[in-house]
């Protein structure tokens, strides 16, 4: 194959694998916090999306953007209070299925706010036909945008959790939740405060997609699909290792295409997750010491 | 608690006796039987660019009918289902709409696959379908009782290689998505593609949800075609026309006529200029000379729907509007609504102005229109306009 072919495949494998690990990461962070996964996660990214194109017809863009993400990590928080913590005695499975009637309930609600209608959010810089040219592989400037802010948000987030108070506690509460208590960190607070970083950062995914993807009141389901993929794939509850296990499954499908239709790529997808929880349950990076500690 | 029952059924006795009030006063406007019209219409799901503007265009019309004092005198009841462009639940709502609801006839479905899932149901049934989809097969063979208001897409094949023939194209790639009007498009664009000279280098299918498809074009553009077909009704058409910017390729970009709505050139912004596709008059229907049969109703659909929904009507809109108008001049011709008649009837309207084309209908031929039903369009400054050639 022709080194410019292979770039060509390998930029829309990033592209692919950038927004499958912007999604898995917020998978993560409720994960780690509560136990659970979060069914609604892909809605928090087409909510980001929807608010920001809505928005962005009456304020300048990145104010929009802005709006959207704290609006959603807001709806991320409210949901927690509102519903999950009132079945957290339940134990996991019940919070899970009511994360599933949420998702659920928030589509539904798109579609009566929004209509059926795809909405597009303007570039974050140029517009639909700018073309960057690297090493003789074509892209949208946009594929600039949708890997840099995902690296700030892993590195980000890497930095919270090592050395801030709060993200110190979450771990505390994640690794031991009794004890966490008994050192004065209140452990429903971490979790509203897990959902509302993980609705954020799913809004923050949604955003920079959106321009290259475009998006509508259903794209949630699809997202979260690929998003738990790329979390189980590359072990719950780590967010390194969903930006690795994020890049293969987009390398994946991006050059599978080669052999197999476009229409069959989440064949490929699917089985990769099949693959993995019959191999390897923990996932690549996942060890199995740490997920024994969890209930699901 | 004796107290409390009693309460409970003077509560109950009042409810029947206004219940009992509003009926009375209900009943006289009943007086002369609805005719029933059942719509089966994907308003959302993926065919909803298309469904959305169909519902809407049938509740604008049935409410002009009604206005003017109905049809023989009778009021149109318009009973729609939301079938998601999905062939089952298709099938189920035919079956409701003519076991349970007993319409006298059916408009749509949406979508080419759901008019071929209920093409038999309605044929058993003998209740005239008057389908809003494309694929020729849904009047090619003819069934008696089914009709198709939109241009056969074998028209729309016909077309595109015309005028690609004319450009001195002959090498294109074709892209589909993988639904019953995508897989339709690619078998007849394979059919003819002999009768034109053209060699289709490549045929692909892709997911009809499909957000990006950079990695697909990359595959299209490696085997060296001069252009690039794409045939769907999703919002893929819009990201069709922006990854092959984004991706620098040089091939002039045709689309099928599922790309006339305004909203995908919206959605494609400047990535839309340029494209080539064929449709229908009524996007252009500004441009149209005075003299042409259907000029005066396109304007008038364009103006009322835009009054109404404060959006551009779309030809799949227009679809409705002829199914309902086409029943409507079947019904008063018939007399009634019994179906044998009514499928004469249909059989028997000639030079009758639709916004599709001007329909002959004919026992042989349930869709009427002809290939001068359809001009080469593009876009020009994010608006649709008559191609006139490079």
């Amino acid at each position: 194959m022709p080194l410019q072919l292979f770039l060509q495949y390998f930029v829309s494998g990033v592209i692919y694998g950038s927004i499958y690990a912007a999604v898995a990461i917020g998978f993560n962070i409720v994960y780690n916090a509560t136990g659970i996964i979060n069914f609604a996660q892909g809605e928090f990214a087409m909510l980001g999306g929807m608010i920001a194109a809505s928005l962005s017809h009456f304020v300048p863009l990145w104010f929009a953007v802005v709006a959207a993400v704290a609006i959603t990590a807001m709806s991320g928080v409210a949901m927690e209070r509102v519903f999950l913590r009132r079945v957290a005695r339940g134990g996991v499975l019940k919070m899970i299925i009511t994360t599933i009637g949420l998702s659920i309930a928030l589509r539904e609600a798109a579609l009566l706010i929004w209509g059926e209608s795809v909405r597009t959010l303007p570039f974050f810089s140029g517009n639909e036909v700018s073309s960057v040219t690297v090493l003789g592989a074509n892209f949208s400037p946009q594929v600039f945008w949708v890997v840099g802010v995902t690296a700030l948000v892993v590195a980000g987030l890497t930095l919270f959790f090592r050395f801030s108070l709060s993200g110190k506690a979450m771990r505390g509460c994640s690794a031991n939740r009794d004890g966490a208590s008994l050192c004065g960190i209140s452990p429903d607070r971490m979790v509203t405060m897990a959902f509302g970083l993980s609705a954020g950062i799913g809004a923050i995914a949604g955003c920079i997609v959106a321009p290259l993807t475009q998006t509508h009141y259903a794209i949630g389901a699809g997202l979260a699909i690929k998003g738990f993929t790329v979390a189980a794939f590359g072990g719950l509850g780590n967010s390194v290792a969903a930006v690795v296990a994020g890049l293969f499954l987009g390398m994946l499908e991006s050059f599978s295409i080669i052999v197999v239709p476009e229409a069959y790529k989440d064949v490929v997808t699917i089985g990769v997750l099949l693959l993995v929880l019959f191999v390897k349950p923990s996932g690549l990076f996942g060890s199995r010491a740490s997920g024994a500690l969890k209930d699901f | 608690m004796p107290s409390s029952t009693s309460t409970r059924i003077e509560v109950g006795a009042r409810a029947a006796l206004f219940c009992a009030l509003i009926l009375s006063c209900i009943t006289p406007a009943f007086a002369a039987d609805p005719i029933k019209i059942g719509a089966i219409f994907g308003v959302t799901g993926p065919a909803a660019y298309l469904g959305a503007p169909e519902e809407k265009t049938a509740r604008m019309v049935v409410d002009d009918i009604n206005r003017n004092g109905g049809i023989l005198g009778r009021q149109v009841q318009l009973i729609v289902k939301d079938s998601g462009a999905n062939s089952e639940k298709a099938i189920s709502f035919a079956k409701q709409l003519i076991d349970e609801d007993n319409v006298v006839a059916i408009i749509g479905p949406t979508t080419s696959g759901e008019s071929m899932a209920i093409k038999d149901i309605c044929e058993k049934a003998g209740m005239p379908l008057v389908s809003c989809a494309s694929a020729e097969t849904i009047t090619t063979p003819v069934a008696k009782y089914v009709f198709k208001v939109p241009q056969k897409d074998n028209y729309i094949v016909e077309w595109l290689y015309g005028t690609m023939r004319k450009l001195g194209i002959s090498k294109i790639g074709v892209i589909a998505a993988n639904t019953g009007f995508g897989n339709g498009g690619k078998a007849q664009l394979e059919k003819y593609a002999s009768k034109y000279g053209m060699t289709i280098a490549i045929a692909e299918v892709y997911d009809s949800a499909a957000t990006d498809l950079s990695a697909l074009l990359t595959k299209v553009n490696a085997t060296g075609v001069q252009a690039v077909v794409n045939w769907s009704i999703e919002p893929a058409q819009s990201i069709v026309a922006k990854n092959m910017r984004q991706l620098k390729m040089p091939q002039q970009l045709f689309q099928s006529h599922g790309f006339a709505n305004i909203k995908y050139v919206e959605a494609a912004g400047e990535a839309a200029e340029g494209i080539i596709f064929p449709a229908g008059r009524l996007i252009i229907a500004g441009e149209l000379p005075a003299s042409n049969p259907q000029k005066k109703l396109l304007m008038k659909y364009n103006a009322d729907y835009r009054a109404l929904y404060k959006e551009d009507a779309s030809t799949f809109g227009g679809h409705a509007i002829d199914a309902l108008m086409i029943l409507k001049s079947a019904i008063e011709a018939a007399k009634g609504t019994n179906p044998d008649k009514m499928v004469q009837a249909i059989e028997g309207i000639k030079d009758f102005p639709g916004t599709a084309g001007v329909f002959n209908f004919s026992a042989s031929d349930h869709n009427g229109l002809q290939m001068d039903s359809i001009e080469m369009m593009t876009v020009k400054n994010g608006k649709f306009t008559l191609y006139k050639g490079k």
